[in-house]
């Protein structure tokens, strides 16, 4: 009994400090964001929470940047993952080269990332599409450390080789095999690799705002040179909206979802 | 069972780097059979599954199931059922979603109702029908082995294929899967292809068993035959206990122990040699003036193993029934049974 209560009594201490270590941030923003900012204001004041609404640019960026990280997700559901498992099933010599590539853009400063990429941006600029949401195609691959890291420890623990060749057996090609077979069973990973995923592209500054595309964080960073106190507030709520998000989509998952199709 | 093969493996070759898998390995197996593949880790016995799975190319050789040549045939269109060592339950899936797979496949063919029904009758012959909606996670590992089999003979597989699926089991749920194995292989005649390197498990289930060594395959015969009568010092070594005893060898027998016992065929015809005999082929009598002494019996049931030194300082294995053996002293007189045995002789050195 004495050792139960001194192990939650360690669990809760554990708890509480990273708790205030998460919230004490948070509420100093909170803070921040209702203090008052203009002449008339008295005391705390949700002008600058109001003030959001008021942002066009800012609501536009949301759209922008939500529908760039949607594409980014088909491209890590369609193209990352089942690359990653044709690697593991099919071709394990190029596992240590194949994560050797993925890891690059880690190692590559995001600068020289946009020296590198900028002509090709110009050029896709003036001849298809000055729309922010063509950063899909450098962001999926600034993700791919992340998310190839966490197919990657998803798949080491599955005897995936037996599945598939149970699969095989049973009737199955190599595209059901992948979809309906690996890929259900690895979810968790692939989860895990798509928030990841989702919260780069969300957060992502630097390539943005230097390449001049209008995305979130780059209008976050023009309204905060103007109104301190409502970017505070604008991250904050971004902040809460992606919390949200990450906790009712695990919900919305069903166990023994099969993605189950053929492309063969 | 027809006397017709009705699988036939002709000449399998496969080299894995330098090393030969599978050499110039043949094997028939007629329909309804159920035969088994024993040998000692690296023989090839897997290799030779696998390739009539589909699962392994070979660098030569040639596979007919069913009158059909199916070298050359995906994996996926062999329409072989098939049972693995490591627990291959699909974990999403529930175990009715698991037996339901293959037929879902065919969905053209299987209607949902029809589908649910055959998932239903085949939980239920491997008695896990009240788990049918538990998850993989949620089942022990026979209860997945036997899901795994619901599964694998779903689609009616033209022949069943069961890679050491017994190996990961604990001894006693091992022999009551493996009696499940038999019984629903006798009920629904399916041809078997049995892998193992447990030789009490293929001799238990199998009509026939086929002793590999080096991808090769050195004797396949019922099991009593391949126990009482085998061709090479391998089989004779590999398939249960032998006491290897010193003797000289003149025209088709061996004097061993103080008494002649006859040489099986394949044996040296002459000279010295090794005869290699069974525990059980070895008659203990108590005698304080006797050869040998006793210095270890292990009880296992029905029958008592006897570890006993010879004068001249050798050892042999005996087994006899136990009752036989209460009683017996320290000294005993050591003999070969020569009621009809015959014993197989290799050569010495």
């Amino acid at each position: 009994m004495k050792q139960t209560i001194k192990v939650r009594l360690w669990r809760w201490t554990i708890i509480s400090i990273v708790a205030f270590y998460i919230l004490v941030p948070l509420y100093a923003m909170f803070d921040f964001s209702t203090k008052p900012f203009g002449f008339a204001d008295k005391g705390r004041t949700f002008r600058a929470w109001q003030m959001i609404g008021e942002q066009q640019n800012l609501f536009l960026a949301v759209t922008r940047s939500l529908i760039t990280a949607a594409i980014v997700m088909a491209l890590i559901l369609f193209l990352v993952v089942p690359t990653a498992i044709w690697v593991h099933l099919k071709l394990p010599l190029l596992r240590r080269p194949f994560e050797l590539l993925c890891l690059l853009p880690l190692a590559i400063p995001a600068i020289v990332i946009v020296v590198g990429i900028a002509p090709l941006y110009r050029w896709i600029s003036i001849n298809l599409s000055e729309s922010p949401i063509t950063l899909a195609g450098v962001y999926s691959m600034l993700i791919l450390p992340y998310t190839y890291r966490s197919l990657s420890a998803a798949l080491d623990v599955v005897d995936v080789h037996t599945l598939a060749e149970a699969a095989t057996t049973l009737g199955a090609t190599i595209s059901r095999v992948i979809f309906g077979i690996i890929m259900p069973t690895i979810k968790t990973g692939i989860i895990n690799g798509s928030f990841i995923a989702i919260a780069l592209v969300l957060g992502e500054f630097t390539i943005s705002n230097i390449l001049n595309f209008k995305t979130f964080q780059v209008v976050i960073a023009q309204i905060g040179r103007s109104n301190g106190n409502v970017a505070v507030a604008v991250s904050l709520a971004s902040l809460l909206f992606v919390v949200f998000l990450l906790l009712i989509i695990p919900t919305k998952k069903r166990q023994g979802a099969v993605l189950d199709v053929d492309l063969a | 069972m027809k006397s017709s093969a009705y699988v036939q493996l002709v000449d399998l070759v496969k080299y894995f780097g330098n090393v030969k898998a599978l050499d110039g390995l043949s094997l028939d197996i007629a329909e309804g059979e159920l035969v088994a593949l024993l040998g000692p880790s690296g023989c090839g016995k897997t290799t030779a599954l696998r390739a009539l799975a589909g699962l392994q190319e070979l660098d030569r050789g040639q596979m007919i199931v069913d009158g059909k040549d199916v070298t050359f045939q995906k994996a996926s269109n062999r329409g072989m059922g098939m049972v693995f060592q490591a627990y291959s339950l699909f974990p999403h899936m529930t175990a009715r979603e698991n037996v339901e797979y293959g037929l879902k496949l065919r969905a053209h063919k299987t209607a949902g109702a029809k589908r649910k029904a055959r998932s239903a009758e085949l939980l239920e012959l491997v008695g896990l029908s009240t788990h049918a909606n538990h998850y993989p996670y949620q089942l022990s590992g026979g209860q997945q082995q036997r899901v795994a089999l619901a599964r694998a003979i779903a689609i009616s597989p033209k022949v069943l294929l069961l890679d050491e699926p017994l190996s990961a089991l604990d001894a006693k749920v091992r022999t009551q899967l493996r009696e499940e194995i038999r019984r629903i292989q006798v009920e629904l005649g399916t041809t078997t292809l049995f892998v193992t390197h447990d030789q009490e498990e293929a001799l238990g289930i199998a009509d026939r068993v086929g002793v590999m060594c080096n991808g090769q395959l050195e004797q396949i015969a019922a099991p009593a035959e391949l126990y009482d009568r085998p061709k090479t010092a391998f089989v004779a070594e590999f398939v249960g206990l032998t006491n290897p005893i010193a003797g000289k060898v003149s025209g088709g027998s061996i004097e061993i122990l103080g008494g002649v016992v006859k040489t099986l065929s394949g044996s040296i015809s002459s000279g010295a040699g090794i005869a290699l005999v069974r525990p059980e082929s070895i008659d203990v009598v108590a005698s304080k003036s006797g050869n040998a002494t006793i210095f270890s019996a292990s009880f296992l049931g029905a029958t008592c193993r006897l570890s006993i030194s010879m004068r001249d300082g050798s050892r042999v294995t005996a087994q006899l029934p136990s009752h036989d053996a209460v009683g017996l002293g320290t000294g005993v007189s050591v003999n070969v049974s020569l009621l009809d045995i015959a014993v197989f002789v290799k050569a010495a050195g």
